[in-house]
């Protein structure tokens, strides 16, 4: 039974954490090297040698601040690095850097699509608690086949490259709309270039707050906290199963315990990690390595001018400016990847209803083929402009160019050059296409028969057969103009 | 014995006058280091092959006719929290052993371009936690005075080293007086500049807000060359001063016509000093007086609270400076422990001292939840009132002048089982590093053969005044002439 139908509520918020897109880390020069060898990217701060300081990445806050703008946030003119102190091997200092008491930015909120009554699309609007930026910790490696048994490894590639963390308020209702907000959050963080939000590789963490309670009370319930959740699907999977266990906990008549909790995917079950008696004693106190962290005015107002256009701004304008139905658009602002590419190619080629069936069918089909993703293709918007301005002009044929469409999303290069190498541009000479026709029209006298008695249809029939004695290359448009001289003698 | 080391003008004027070389003076002082040790054991380490090998290049710098500072080719002897490339830096601590740092601090840096020549690392308490240098894993330092005292501390190696004539001058780190009070202890100039002056980049930190590289030497001239080779901004530090440092030497004037002298009349009541200390500080402010400078009272309403908050925001600071010591990834790592918390713990029990483990503990009370608004908040409140206080002070005054230390050097051991005394003798010197103002500590005296020093404050931004009145209270005065016995 679905406890979203049941007698509790479902309560939710998220704690996100997103890597900034800086070339290096939040506190050190040392750069971000995503592969690179384990501790080969690091810098005397990163492994908190004596007597090392930290020193503000610019950049960064700048990327902050445009992150907290876009989600609609109030960005402080006053925040504080605070820190938070516990002991770990893959924390070099014993703190990790972060904020607590005047964080970066507050208030805000994120809306995200949802269906209304009758299957209306709608929109709700989650509310955010508060954006504040820190550093990550390394990496343990606890594997025993790399760290030998009874041993870790520490790797301190990550410590210290830069993160948002973007808290939610308790507003979320369902394990899909827990998916939906953080959607919505990984587009802002792309359309806005903060970050490149990919899950995968451990750019976008997330730790998801459960609680149920009874429907019609306004009370909090006791929350676990899902932790290390590295995607939607497992999201979704583990805030189902928790809500499940909660919702059979509460029926027993027991007591939720407030405690942290893993996934595991393979048995679809959640599991505890450690039970929270009291609440954790990070003893957060400002850092006096630096200073208050101060922005005027026009500095928040220069990166509020300079905001880059977000996914919901991109698909309303590719409708209002080039036609375009809302699905397309919102098809083609799914990443801003594929939303740059269209757009260049809309622009290059002129007629973007053309250019967007283009990439929605073959140009997407070629990618999941390949399991590519648009930013690793060599493919450029100029190249497919090109392919379908060659189809337009009949130097190519539609066929012919779908059939080019995937080597050139794997491997690039110039369409033109490849439909003369492949020997695919469109028959055009008259006396060849007049050779084909006169050969066809003699092969098929009843058919012609047909047509001059009135049944005109059988014309797609001849110029199927034209084609196929060209091998699929003859200009179309000439074709039909060859046969409709000749049958109409 | 070999010859007693004079002061950085003195060796100047001789390497210029070409009556020696750096190479000769770097090997004195390296002989005197070395005879020293079993009587002071003012360092922890020397770098005897390398700084002769500095010398030599200074020599040949010189007679190409290029001198890159006042104190090219001479030497200098630097505390053991201070990294240079290459070398060991310990903090006197177990738990820092065998680390060699591959990066160079600031303070260093500007030595190394100054061309000045490190000849080793002092002594100190560990960690810099202490008023004594008796808390040094390698065992305590001695006072060139009497070797039964202590050179106070924490910066005591570099003050022995200093009144002892090993070396021309030193560097220190003063967090509480860890430089003023040794200097005071030892009969040497030493100062802490505005906080900020120095870059703290590669000093390892004890309190972060409050830490602040020094000078010794023998006079405050010496100390003005010392600081101009080490002051500035850097970006390296979030908590340097943009501004550049002055030229300290161009203000040292020898004229105190028209200057204001505060004193605060919290500092000057009889309780809780020597009377003999407080006796040699009213007779140096006589002499001041005599020398043109008018003295009018002030008060530091809030000075009472000073040790308190001051030791609830080192504490605190350094219980999160210190966890990165944790046997992970350099120094002292327990043998044979089975897990992450039984390595965590018997690495830094065996580490670190019982003093520098108070410390933590203590900090860590103040920073924890349900403590934090009653401490650590309410001591930075109370910083801010003391701040202020000096701001209102010195509306009235230049510089003000107070006792460095209420009494002379004790013995080792005579405080290390009274915490509380030993923690009270920094009375007149944390409300400096609290309001983050420059402080000064020069010899102004003797009672029972033992140095007195006077501290002189200047407002935030102005190690100028303070230096312009020690050099001509030397100007007027021999105390910072006296060397000790042995030394002679």
């Amino acid at each position: 039974m679905s406890a979203s139908g049941g007698e509790f509520e479902v309560v939710i918020g998220l704690e996100v954490h997103a890597h900034l897109r800086t070339k290096s880390k939040l506190f050190s020069p040392a750069p971000i090297l995503y592969g690179a060898e384990p501790n080969h990217s690091v810098h005397p701060v990163c492994l908190a040698l004596p007597g090392v300081l930290p020193v503000l990445n610019e950049y960064a806050v700048e990327l902050a601040i445009r992150a907290s703008i876009a989600m609609n946030c109030e960005v402080h003119q006053r925040s504080i690095f605070a820190r938070k102190n516990y002991f770990y091997p893959d924390l070099p200092k014993g703190y990790q850097i972060s904020q607590y008491e005047e964080p970066l930015a507050t208030g805000g909120w994120i809306d995200i699509p949802t269906q209304g009554a009758g299957g209306a699309a709608n929109k709700k609007r989650i509310r955010l608690t508060r954006i504040h930026m820190e550093e990550d910790a390394g990496k343990s490696i606890h594997d025993d086949a790399i760290a030998g048994a009874d041993s870790t490894l520490v790797d301190l590639n990550r410590a210290g490259v830069p993160l948002v963390e973007i808290v939610s308020e308790p507003d979320i209702r369902s394990a899909e709309e827990a998916t939906d907000y953080l959607r919505a959050v990984r587009s802002i963080l792309r359309f806005t270039d903060v970050s490149d939000a990919d899950m995968e590789k451990g750019h976008l963490r997330c730790d998801v707050n459960v609680s149920l309670r009874p429907r019609g009370s306004d009370e909090y319930g006791t929350r676990t906290e899902l932790k290390n959740l590295n995607s939607f699907r497992f999201i979704e999977e583990a805030v189902r199963a928790e809500i499940e266990r909660q919702t059979e906990v509460l029926r027993a008549g027991g007591e939720v315990r407030q405690c942290t909790l893993a996934y595991d995917p393979q048995s679809g079950r959640t599991s505890v990690l450690r039970i929270k008696e009291d609440a954790d004693d990070y003893r957060y106190f400002p850092d006096p390595d630096l200073i208050p962290m101060l922005l005027t005015p026009e500095q928040i107002e220069r990166v509020r001018s300079e905001l880059p256009e977000l996914a919901e701004q991109r698909a309303e304008r590719f409708q209002s400016e080039w036609d375009l139905s809302e699905q397309d658009a919102v098809q083609l602002t799914a990443a801003p990847s594929i939303a740059n590419f269209f757009q260049a190619a809309a622009k290059q080629h002129g007629a973007p209803k053309v250019v967007a069936n283009w990439i929605l069918r073959d140009v997407m089909q070629a990618l999941n083929e390949l399991e590519l993703a648009l930013d690793d293709s060599p493919f450029s918007p100029e190249g497919l402009a090109k392919l379908i301005r060659m189809v337009d002009e009949g130097k190519t044929t539609v066929k012919s160019a779908r059939g080019l469409v995937a080597e050139l999303v794997e491997s690039g290069g110039d369409p033109e050059a490849l439909i003369a190498e492949r020997g695919l541009a469109a028959v055009s000479d008259s006396g060849v296409l007049e050779q084909a026709v006169a050969e066809v029209l003699a092969e098929n006298p009843e058919n012609v028969e047909l047509y001059r008695s009135g049944e005109k249809k059988v014309v797609n029939f001849l110029m199927g057969q034209v084609m196929r004695k060209t091998q699929g290359k003859a200009d179309p448009a000439a074709v039909r103009e060859i046969l409709a001289r000749e049958l109409g003698k | 014995m070999s010859e007693r080391i004079g002061t950085l003008r003195e060796l100047r004027a001789a390497l210029d006058a070409r009556q020696t070389s750096s190479v000769e003076i770097v090997g004195e002082c390296l002989r005197r280091a070395e005879a020293s040790q079993e009587t002071i054991h003012a360092f922890v380490g020397l770098r005897a092959e390398a700084a002769l090998r500095e010398a030599e290049a200074a020599d040949a710098r010189r007679g190409r006719g290029e001198v890159r500072s006042p104190i090219d080719g001479l030497p200098i002897a630097i505390k053991d929290n201070m990294v240079q490339t290459g070398e060991p830096t310990h903090c006197a601590s177990r738990i820092l052993e065998g680390f060699i740092s591959p990066y160079t601090s600031t303070a260093v840096e500007g030595l190394e371009q100054s061309g000045a020549i490190v000849i080793g690392r002092t002594n100190m308490d560990e960690f810099a936690m202490g008023s004594s240098t008796e808390h040094s894993v390698d065992g305590p330092t001695r006072n060139p005075w009497d070797p039964s005292r202590t050179p106070g501390g924490s910066s005591g190696g570099s003050a022995a080293a200093v009144a002892a004539r090993i070396v021309p001058a030193a560097l220190g780190s003063d967090t509480g007086g860890s430089i003023r009070q040794p200097a005071s202890f030892c009969g040497v100039v030493g100062i802490k500049p505005t906080y900020g002056r120095v870059s703290r980049w590669g000093l390892v930190a004890f309190a972060s807000s409050l830490d602040q590289i020094g000078a010794f030497a023998q006079t405050a001239a010496d100390c003005a060359w010392v600081l101009e080779a080490i002051a500035g901004h850097d970006p390296r530090d979030s908590t340097s001063i943009p501004e550049p440092a002055p030229a300290y030497s161009g203000v040292l004037s020898g004229d105190l016509s028209g200057l204001r002298l505060g004193l605060p009349k919290e500092y000057f009541v009889a309780e809780g000093v020597d009377a003999g200390v407080l006796a040699a500080v009213r007779d140096a402010v006589a002499q001041l007086e005599r020398a043109g400078a008018k003295t009018v009272e002030v008060s530091l309403p809030h000075a009472r609270y000073a040790i308190a908050t001051y030791y609830a925001i080192a504490n605190a600071e350094a219980s999160s400076n210190l966890a990165r010591f944790d046997g992970v990834r350099y120094g002292h790592r327990a043998a044979g422990a089975k897990g992450l918390t039984e390595m965590y713990c018997r690495t830094r029990s065996e580490g670190f001292g019982a003093e520098v483990k108070r410390r933590i503990l203590l900090g860590t009370y103040f920073l924890s939840a349900g403590y934090y608004d009653a401490y650590y908040r309410k001591a930075q409140q109370v910083r801010t009132l003391l701040r202020g206080d000096f701001e209102q002070a010195f509306m009235a005054c230049d510089a003000l002048v107070t006792p460095t230390s209420p009494e002379v050097a004790f013995r080792l051991g005579e405080k290390t089982s009274d915490l509380l005394t030993m923690y009270l003798s920094d009375i007149y010197t944390v409300s400096a590093n609290l309001a983050g103002i420059p402080a000064l500590s020069t010899p102004c005296g003797f009672v029972d053969g033992l140095p007195v020093g006077l501290q002189i404050l200047g407002p935030a931004l102005d190690e100028a005044t303070p230096l312009r009145i020690a050099d001509a209270f030397q100007r007027i005065t021999d105390h910072h002439l006296a060397c000790p016995g042995g030394a002679a």
